[in-house]
């Protein structure tokens, strides 16, 4: 007889909650055990996600412990994918984590940019700077080019457009984040807008 | 897609065209595989022997940018073989509409009726209807213009619908019918073949097998992607491939339809949310200077005749209000005037927007999640084109090619003047919130773990720059402050900018208690609802527990199946309004009932519909008191249309028909008409394009993507268990060109042309074989574009430097997937 591992847990009755933010989401079946402390997802909460890659929208299962991402795995609920992943789905944890090849430790991905930079005119290399220096010389520089470019009539329409300005991306975000990137570059007065629909 | 993932099982016949499905949407092969297992075939159509050609039962070679040839053949063949499903067609589509008598196509120019040489550009009123009588709009009780009448609504005046003259026989010659059948009289095996450089016999093959889903109980799928979209007349594959599907009757039933399989997680979501220079979300139209002056005349122009989008202008100011708010009123047309107007003095596509750069024109340059360094066509111009930028600000996980732009190993950066920010971007599992699937379903994901060190999402990004711009236009003033000032942006929850807050917005609510409402049948023109996009109305609507994403229909996870159709109801949410396979009033003929009893989605039973799936088209009606009654089936199968008929022709686009033309640089001359490329084409005299001929670079090269990498490799090219699987880049050549040129299999090779010029390793296969185009032989060559110079990992020259930077004129989408080069041993 084959057992899937949720099945076992389901039968046997070990999977219990351990988080709120499961108790208040509800979205899968939890668990969390009391078992061989060697097991790579004891002790771990369990969140739905969906695959970051094509637009199959295949389901994932993440798994956290203490705050680390732990494993991500196909979801064996999901209709459309039934628990399978691709290469690239399959290996969708690496984004954030990886096996470092001399210690076999897991680390952060070391390819990721996880502090705000800048490149200053005619420098080779970047410079790392704080959130705030880069929110306050951004919008600087955003309120310049729209004061100097902005469009406020054009054949006697009220226009209100910066033509100084284009804007391009957004498959990859959210939707409520795709809101939020539309509502501020339209606001704005940017027109030449455009993401990754064609290219 | 018109249908989703797990409707592939219900196919009897699949063509996949334009897509390498196994490989770069690996989950659609598990479907197929169910229909495969019941009894299906599928027919693969590509240049190359793809992994998904390996699992088919029918595959034939194609020239790269020659789908108008081959689909035009097919309706010649579905034409002359009495093989279209004449009942759907005759019902549901414009076949039997006359058209205008001045309407021609002249072989010798390549030109339909009305091209202006001087705007290079079609004037179409003889491609539109012959009026039967001139109805005007109704505005009593009752009628579908009531609503305009109403306190608060913004003047206008409705449209009158022009009736079409129709002849039901499809014998009047005028008629779109015969039009359209006397076009593709030029389209004959023999031709085609020549053309596509395809095997007579298997030609054959292909059209009779697939054409077989004419039968009224058959059906069949189609499915494509970026290689039947990227061509400078991407819009009318697309188009062409459609008209098959309504010749034969495929579109709205389950196991049909037109399956355009998406490449990007959020792609569909991008879509709807209008991230398009003339888009408004939802599938409106953004306002334009010359076009929309006002909110009226954006009314006027944009409310249908007839059809639902008699309603248009219901979601268009209940997008205002949520845009504006409190400040959007009737008194200020709801804002509008605050919105920025697309003049007429610039082309704004992906493909011109470069140029901009170039002559100063952008100065600054926002990228989310996009590197167009890597993906734009014609690269080298691109990044040459941003150094001229003032400044740039990237939000990505890692150095793409584009916020590295100035390291590009062709630029100097002591030379560069641009600042660029690269802002650290979360990854899916450190934030919540909603992603579209090709199938329009929408899908909630959780946050799992903390952004990692100090990266943020993109929602948090949003929120911090827009409170600092705010705060210096309300510090300083400067160019019009008003429409910043008065945008409303209050997505707060506990004090922390919030997903869920934007979900209500896009949702939408009563202004007056915040009521989430379940439909955008409850949206009105008078200001009392909010919705910022109303097709998604009803995702996120729960009221009893609005901040929780799982009790909400996008985080629905039932597993039900009502109908054993793979619709799945209860799981996720499909906009619109849970449908998941939209036009489904097609599946059932003229008196509702279903062309095949066992994938019945909707169905009339001689009192009410009974339905599987929600059904796409006005089932019943709702008295003031409540009262529901049943509508009688009626022809109305595409009801988004103003016909509420699909279009075998149509006056919007840069054709009225799909003709065939040769890409930009072809190795071949165009022998159905006059003309080389489409008229249309854009882009085309720009310096930096330098158009290659075939005669220096005669081999046709095509692009696509592996399964272990990802767009232009930013993120797979750092994961190493990917690299490891597909280290490198290669150009892919068949055996017979491999010898022509003295190269060996692995041998490093220079492929070039008069934009780049690459060097990568020679991939040798049979999988490519030259094709017999015209009379001559013609080698076609294929290259992966996944590889850039940034990353730590795995990096390789810029394929897309390659690429031409000329495009389609409805879309703008680049040619990339079909120009020619040449390679040479190293």
């Amino acid at each position: 007889m084959q057992t899937t591992r949720r099945g076992f847990l389901k039968a046997t009755g070990l999977a219990f909650a351990t988080s709120l933010a499961y108790g208040l989401t509800n979205q899968s079946e939890a668990f969390a055990l009391d078992a061989d402390p060697e097991w790579k997802l004891v002790n771990t909460e369990e969140y739905t996600s969906i695959c970051c890659y094509c637009s199959g929208g295949c389901g994932s299962l993440c798994s956290a412990r203490d705050g680390e991402l732990i494993s991500v795995e196909g979801d064996p609920d999901h209709p459309i994918n039934q628990g399978g992943l691709c290469a690239k789905g399959a290996s969708m944890f690496q984004l954030r984590n990886v096996v470092d090849e001399k210690t076999r430790k897991v680390i952060p991905n070391p390819n990721r940019v996880t502090r705000p930079r800048v490149r200053k005119p005619g420098a080779s290399a970047w410079e790392e700077i704080s959130w705030d220096e880069a929110i306050a010389s951004i919008a600087r520089r955003v309120k310049d080019t729209r004061d100097t470019t902005f469009v406020e009539m054009d054949q006697g329409v009220i226009a209100n457009r910066c033509d100084g300005m284009a804007s391009l991306g957004g498959s990859q975000q959210h939707s409520e984040e795709e809101y939020g990137i539309v509502k501020i570059m339209r606001t704005l007065g940017i027109v030449a807008l455009d993401n990754q629909a064609r290219v | 897609m018109t249908n989703h993932w797990c409707d592939l099982q219900n196919a009897d016949v699949f063509l996949t065209c334009g897509s390498n499905n196994v490989e770069n949407h690996p989950i659609s092969s598990k479907w197929v595989q169910k229909a495969l297992d019941k009894g299906a075939t599928w027919i693969v159509v590509d240049p190359r022997y793809t992994r998904s050609a390996a699992c088919a039962d029918i595959y034939s070679p194609i020239r790269a940018g020659t789908d108008i040839a081959f689909y035009g053949g097919m309706f010649n063949y579905i034409i002359q073989n009495n093989l279209m499903q004449t009942e759907y067609v005759v019902n549901y589509t414009n076949a039997s509409y006359l058209i205008d008598p001045d309407f021609n196509f002249d072989v010798d120019t390549g030109l339909f009726s009305g091209w202006d040489e001087a705007k290079k550009s079609y004037t179409t009123t003889t491609w539109g209807y012959q009026t039967a009588e001139v109805v005007e709009p109704n505005t009593a009780t009752g009628g579908p213009f009531a609503w305009t009448t109403a306190e608060g609504v913004p003047e206008f005046t409705p449209p009158a619908n022009k009736v079409p003259k129709k002849d039901p026989t499809l014998e009047d010659p005028q008629c779109v019918f015969q039009v359209f059948k006397k076009h593709y009289e030029r389209y004959d095996i023999d031709t085609v073949c020549a053309i596509c450089g395809m095997d007579k016999e298997t030609l054959e093959l292909v059209y009779k097998t697939y054409c077989a889903t004419g039968a009224p109980d058959k059906s069949g799928s189609i499915m494509y992607a970026l290689g039947q979209t990227q061509h400078h007349y991407g819009a009318q594959n697309t188009r062409a491939l459609s008209l098959v599907q309504l010749l034969l009757g495929n579109v709205g039933l389950a196991g049909g339809g037109v399956n355009a399989l998406r490449g990007e997680p959020n792609v569909q979501g991008a879509t709807d949310m209008a991230m398009l220079v003339f888009d408004f979300p939802g599938y409106m139209k953004w306002p334009t200077v010359q076009k929309y002056p006002d909110l009226r005349t954006w009314m006027e122009v944009e409310t249908a005749s007839d059809g639902y989008y008699t309603n248009k202008p219901k979601f268009f100011i209940s997008a205002l209000k949520e845009w504006f708010g409190e400040n959007a009123t009737v008194e200020n047309d709801f804002g509008y005037d605050w919105l920025p107007k697309i003049g007429s003095d610039a082309d704004l596509s992906i493909i011109s927007t470069f140029d901009h750069m170039d002559t100063g024109r952008v100065k600054g340059y926002w990228l989310w999640g996009q590197n167009p360094a890597s993906s734009a066509p014609n690269t080298k111009f691109a990044r040459e084109a941003m150094s001229k930028l003032e400044w740039m600000v990237c939000v990505d996980c890692v150095e793409t090619e584009t916020a590295s732009f100035w390291k590009a190993p062709d630029l100097d950066p002591a030379t560069i003047d641009t600042e660029v920010y690269l802002l650290p971007a979360a990854l899916i599992f450190e934030k919540p919130g909603t992603v579209v699937n090709s199938g329009r379903w929408l899908q909630w994901r959780y946050q799992v773990v903390e952004p990692y060190d100090q990266a943020k999402s993109d929602l948090d990004i949003c929120d911090l720059l827009w409170k600092e711009i705010v705060g210096l236009y309300q510090a300083e003033g400067g160019a019009n402050p008003e429409p910043i000032l008065n945008m409303k942006w209050d997505y707060y929850i506990d004090g922390k900018i919030d997903a869920r807050a934007i979900a209500q917005a896009l949702n939408g609510y009563t202004v007056e208690d915040k009521n989430l409402l379940t439909t955008f049948g409850d949206l009105k023109a008078d200001g009392s609802t909010s919705c910022a996009l109303w097709i998604y109305a009803g995702y996120y609507a729960n009221n009893d527990a609005p901040l929780d994403p799982a009790q909400q229909r996008v985080g629905a996870r039932g597993t039900e199946d009502k109908g054993n159709l793979g619709l799945y109801q209860d799981w996720a949410y499909a906009w619109p309004l849970n449908r998941r396979i939209v036009y489904n009033r097609a599946s059932a003929d003229a008196e509702g009932k279903p062309w095949n009893e066992e994938r019945m989605l909707v169905k009339w039973t001689g009192e009410k519909w009974e339905s599987n799936d929600v059904p796409d088209f006005v089932a019943s009606t709702k008295a003031s008191d409540g009262t529901v009654t049943p509508v009688p089936p009626n022809n109305k199968a595409f009801f988004m249309n103003w016909e509420q008929n699909a279009r075998l022709m149509i006056s919007s686009m840069d054709m009225p028909t799909p003709e065939h033309y040769e890409p930009f640089e072809s190795p071949t001359q165009n022998v159905l008409n006059g003309r080389q490329n489409s008229p249309c084409i854009r882009f085309t005299e720009h310096k930096s394009v330098q158009q290659g001929s075939k005669e220096e670079y005669p081999i046709a090269v095509t692009t696509y993507s592996v399964v272990e990498h990802w767009q232009t490799g930013s993120q797979t090219r750092s994961c190493p268990v990917l690299v490891e699987a597909m280290p490198s880049q290669f150009v892919e050549i068949s055996e017979e060109l491999a010898q022509e040129k003295g190269i060996e299999n692995g041998d490093e090779v220079r492929v070039f042309n008069n934009r780049g010029s690459v060097v990568l390793n020679a991939f040798v296969t049979c999988r490519l074989k030259p094709l017999m185009v015209n009379g001559e032989t013609v080698h076609q060559a294929g290259m992966v574009h996944h590889w850039g110079w940034a990353g730590e990992i795995s990096t390789g020259d810029m394929v897309n430097d390659l690429a031409p930077n000329v495009g389609d004129p409805n879309c703008f989408i680049p040619e990339y997937k079909a120009f020619l080069i040449d390679i040479e041993k190293i």
